[in-house]
């Protein structure tokens, strides 16, 4: 039971294999090239594990952002987990010891798979989840060290090697446009960003952008939500 | 280079990513009802979110003066072309961010 779990998991991981491995060495690179040795990619790797999150980072200690900043601006990059997490308040259910590490390693990447994949008999839900999050954990761990020792012997210049983050976010967001029919929520997404860039400026449009995402989302449930019909409006 | 500083800032990165991560958990544990508009919003945020964040990307662009934008325009629209075409994550970004760094070290 043991070994199937294991290598379910490593077949779904390989697509995010090649993805971290990439990504991660991008922010290796980027990370080194700011003046930073490659110990910072392992231990930002390891305690952080997030893509965006430490592409952003990079960032903030580059330009000595202020601590509130910093925190203020991981929060907000970040808090899209929040609603990860809310969608797999089933799926975790009952994975007792290693609980905390697959909250602790809830990537884009693998809600992803978790959210989407089936378990059929004889696959422990609790060691498949685990071996996932743990496989997609040591890709990115190493794919960020690669980039950092590596990036030290590039013979050519990094400059645009952070438009990977850029890149990663329009797949997923090409992706979930192929794969779903009402595009309405994505819609409202960038051009309400858009528009809150406009009004508030690139400093302090992301939670104005959010709470009004949000609101959209209430707004349009009757029209997005498809258990709307068994909702009853007790709320 | 003070290495305390940025020391602190990995370490409070980390408390509030892995804070993102908990907090549903910890809000709705096991065992306990929740209401359907939060099992709504889980289903429905990450696609408008995803829509916020490559617009976040592009936010420090400037349309109004050289080069227009017009590397991030140009890779951007590769980036989706080659994903519709392939739906392979990995050649997307790479070829991506290749297209990219080609743009803005040598065209532009």
């Amino acid at each position: 039971m043991t070994k199937s779990s294991f290598k379910k998991a490593f077949k779904d991981s390989l697509p995010i294999m090649a993805g971290y491995l990439a990504l991660g060495m991008g922010f290796g690179v980027l990370l080194q090239s700011k003046g930073y040795s490659f110990w910072w990619a392992i231990f930002m790797s390891i305690t952080m594990f997030a893509g965006s999150g430490q592409y952003a980072g990079a960032d903030f200690m580059a330009s000595g952002a202020s601590l509130l900043t910093t925190a203020f601006m991981t929060l907000i990059i970040n808090c899209r987990h929040f609603f990860y997490g809310v969608s797999l308040l089933d799926k975790y259910r009952g994975t007792g010891i290693v609980k905390p590490y697959l909250i602790f390693g809830l990537t884009d990447e693998t809600y992803s798979i978790t959210a989407t994949t089936t378990l059929e008999d004889g696959i422990d839900p609790k060691k498949y989840y685990f071996f996932l999050t743990a496989l997609n954990h040591s890709y990115w761990i190493t794919g960020c060290t690669l980039g950092a020792v590596l990036g030290m012997f590039l013979p050519f210049s990094s400059e645009g090697v952070d438009f990977a983050m850029t890149a990663l976010f329009i797949v997923i967001m090409t992706e979930q446009w192929l794969s779903s029919e009402n595009h309405l929520p994505a819609i409202l997404g960038a051009s309400t960003t858009v528009l809150c860039l406009v009004i508030f400026g690139a400093e302090y449009f992301i939670v104005p952008s959010l709470c009004l995402i949000s609101a959209e989302m209430v707004i349009f449930r009757k029209r997005l939500d498809k258990t709307t019909d068994e909702v009853d409006n007790n709320e | 280079m003070n290495e305390l500083y940025p020391l602190l800032q990995v370490l409070i990165m980390a408390a509030v990513i892995a804070f993102t991560r908990f907090l549903p958990f910890l809000a709705f544990p096991e065992g306990r009802k929740r209401p359907k508009i939060i099992t709504y919003l889980g289903g429905v945020l990450p696609y408008a979110i995803i829509g916020m964040l490559v617009v976040y990307c592009f936010k420090g662009v400037s349309v109004f003066s050289y080069p227009y934008g017009l590397p991030e325009l140009i890779a951007g629209a590769f980036v989706v072309g080659v994903h519709v075409w392939l739906r392979n994550t990995l050649i997307s970004v790479f070829g991506g961010v290749a297209v990219y760094m080609l743009l803005v070290q040598l065209v532009f």
